[in-house]
């Protein structure tokens, strides 16, 4: 047992840092948190420019073959310094979902230009009444020669206004139990049958509710077997509910700790009043603990012992962790913590403020800390099934 | 990095593992009540060796890093060991570190006499030494008064005052007799404090899963309602976080022991850490895992009492979390 820090992964670290220093610039900053739209086809190319769409994947197919240990800390930099990785994070499941699942010609046609970070796919899962019911699908798909119709709408398809493509879970057969009518197709976005409706978020960001009004896409963009959707989609999910939000986490901190070297109105200096010690130390520990849970999840995943209930710890526990920090760190700047970003006089650049409003996405998607918990304790603490 | 223990380790927590669970069992744990000393239990705990090990070779020891140590007291905060198993192997280790031949005759007198040496959690006030570990039976205690490190020997009989987790703690007036074993000592003695709450957060995880097993195990059983108390998501959920939390207790606190070798710039803020999230973490899991327990859980008779006390008692002999958080912070800044 040790916990010497990942060598590869630190190289890595340390090239992701100096990427985003000439690419993430401030007007390129300010487009995103300005717009909502956290999402810019110039970066994603950069990104696929350094072979970052998909640094996991075998160099064979266009990847980089890093290890798992390795895209953890990839992924922590892009997060601490705030990069637009929705987009490409995305694009990346439909990717392994197409690798895994797709035809010959579907890999050659739509991971080549992903890898390339030419399109964009977006996800098109959650319905306006589903919500944590993931396979509650109403969105219907229905065969008319070699063709698909589909009908219905998708909440949070985030990016759909800049994507290519949706990856979309649409229900085939009604009649089969509820996880098995389900299919995946790739649809693209600038189809006239479909419409978008922006949503604005509390934290800034923008998604958006999708409509599918008779959208027909010929039989070769289906994905997988007809009535096998819920199965395809499990791949490409298994990926998204190992995310922690550690960065974030990480970069509060920091920013925390910075203003806290700052003098208080009477002239001490923050940092030693015994309040904003223990802010400051209780977050240190959270952010401790998330980096081992993830570091375990990828250490686990580096030896083929998939992450299971640790993987729903670490995203319960992490977005549990930002959710409480950034309410605590509000209240310890005062009263002047309620300003934002975009207030020049905002204490830590605002920081606390858009985490506050930031975390609560955190413990809804991806699986809600409802869901997460309800797998630890039938999982892991092997408790009878409570809903 | 890797996050499982070597053979070596394996073998040892094994090794104690099954001295536990034959010597501590809660039968034991109540009988040893209220003193809070089991001299069986510490007998074989010195046969197998639980104080060599923490010490270098050069004096008769196994050299064991402070995550072995990290890793055993996992096991005897699990098994709710009364015995003073982490202040003897911290009193001995720190008196491995020391110059002079006071405290070299002192810890031979602990490996090969059988003395069972302890560490003052507080420097002296006054005269007196408050809340001394193990002082009910310890032969001599270490402690800071001022600057100075000094070994008190106990003598006499000690009785326990009442305490929240039947501790043998003692409060003790520091004779003439002291003997002085290093001056400028605070920085020894601060070490000595930081494997203290490193290893006592490993006790406290430990003692917070088996905690949580015993609410588990109860809320599959237990029906109401016509229904598992467990399939209730108002009871299953606030488990659920608990074990999540003590995942993350047991994490910090190896990296915690880890960090004493392996990154010891960090080892006295991490220490600190691990301390206050266990300490907070045994709490919770404990006090929900004994009200999952409905009136029952308030009886002397369930043994779930005998962890929700202890996790207590255990951290807040030292300080309170909120207090290990600031010192955490305080260390953060000064190292960074």
């Amino acid at each position: 047992m040790n916990f010497d820090p990942d060598v590869g992964g630190e190289f890595l670290r340390e090239e992701v840092r100096e990427f985003l220093d000439a690419v993430l610039t401030k007007d390129l900053k300010e487009k995103l948190r300005s717009t909502g739209t956290q999402h810019d086809d110039r970066f994603q190319r950069a990104l696929a420019a350094r072979g970052w769409m998909a640094p996991g994947w075998p160099v064979e197919l266009g990847g980089q073959g890093r290890d798992p240990m390795e895209i953890l800390a990839f992924n922590e930099e892009l997060e601490i310094a705030g990069a637009p990785m929705y987009g490409p994070q995305t694009t990346l499941i439909a990717a392994n979902v197409i690798a895994r699942f797709g035809t010959e010609q579907q890999k050659k046609e739509i991971i080549e230009p992903s890898l390339r970070g030419a399109v964009t796919f977006v996800l098109g899962l959650s319905e306006p009444s589903g919500g944590s019911d993931l396979a509650a699908v109403k969105t219907r798909a229905e065969k008319d020669g070699d063709q698909w119709v589909i009908n219905g709408a998708k909440m949070f398809t985030t990016n759909a206004h800049v994507g290519d493509y949706v990856l979309l879970l649409a229900r085939t057969d009604p009649n089969k139990p509820k996880h098995r009518g389900l299919t995946v197709f790739v649809v693209p976005l600038d189809d006239p049958g479909i419409e978008i409706q922006p949503v604005f978020t509390v934290s800034g960001e923008r998604t958006n509710l999708t409509f599918y009004n008779d959208v027909r896409i010929p039989d070769t963009l289906r994905i997988g077997d007809v009535d096998d959707g819920w199965r395809v989609m499990s791949v490409g999910l298994a990926v998204e509910r190992s995310g922690a939000f550690g960065g974030e986490s990480v970069r509060l901190l920091s920013r925390m700790e910075r203003w806290a070297e700052g003098l208080d109105d009477d002239g001490n200096v923050r940092a030693a009043n015994p309040d904003v010690q223990e802010r400051i130390g209780r977050a240190a520990a959270e952010n401790e603990i998330i980096q081992l849970l993830s570091w375990r999840n990828a250490w686990l995943h580096a030896r083929d012992r998939l992450p299971g209930v640790e993987g729903s710890m670490t995203k319960l526990f992490s977005s549990e962790a930002i959710t409480r920090q950034s309410a605590d760190f509000v209240d310890m700047l005062g009263p002047d913590g309620i300003r934002g970003q975009g207030d020049a006089d905002a204490p830590a650049e605002g920081e606390a403020e858009w985490a506050f409003r930031y975390a609560l996405g955190t413990t809804t998607y991806g699986g809600t800390s409802e869901i997460q918990r309800g797998i630890i304790a039938e999982h892991g603490l092997g408790l009878p099934r409570s809903r | 990095m890797d996050f499982d223990p070597t053979v070596d380790q394996s073998q040892l927590i094994d090794a104690f593992d099954a001295l536990y669970a034959k010597w501590s069992t809660p039968d034991l744990v109540r009988r040893a009540e209220p003193a809070g000393f089991d001299p069986e239990l510490w007998g074989q705990l010195t046969k197998i060796g639980a104080l060599e090990m923490a010490v270098p070779v050069e004096f008769g020891g196994g050299a064991a890093s402070l995550l072995d140590l990290e890793l055993v007291a996992e096991r005897h905060g699990r098994w709710l060991a009364c015995a003073p198993m982490i202040e003897s192997q911290i009193a001995a280790r720190l008196l491995a570190r020391l110059e002079g031949s006071a405290a070299a005759e002192l810890l031979a007198s602990v490996i090969e006499g059988g003395n069972i040496v302890t560490i003052a959690l507080h420097p002296t006030r006054g005269r007196t030494l408050k809340l001394v570990p193990a002082g009910t039976v310890a032969d001599v205690a270490l402690a800071l008064d001022e600057d100075r490190l000094i070994a008190l020997p106990l003598t006499g009989p000690r009785r326990a005052g009442e305490n929240l987790g039947n501790l043998p703690i003692a409060d003790v007036r520091v004779p003439d007799s002291s003997v002085t074993l290093a001056t400028a000592a605070s920085p020894d003695f601060d070490l000595a404090i930081n494997e203290w709450m490193t290893l006592t957060a490993a006790a406290l995880a430990g003692l917070a899963r088996r905690a949580l097993e015993i609410g588990v195990d109860y809320a599959k059983e237990r029906e109401a309602f016509g229904r598992p108390i467990g399939s209730f998501q108002a009871v299953a959920h606030p488990l659920a976080d608990s074990a999540t939390a003590i995942e993350g207790a047991f994490l910090l606190a190896r990296k915690a022991a880890w960090s004493a070798d392996g990154q010891p710039e960090r080892f006295g803020q991490l220490a600190p850490l691990s301390f206050a999230f266990a300490a907070e973490t045994a709490r919770e899991a404990s006090y929900r895992s004994l009200h999952f327990h409905g009136g029952y859980g308030f009886m002397m008779e369930y043994d779930i009492q005998l962890y929700f006390r202890r996790a207590k008692a255990w951290s807040a002999i030292l300080m309170e979390p909120r207090r290990a958080y600031r010192l955490a912070a305080v260390r953060r800044r000064a190292a960074s």
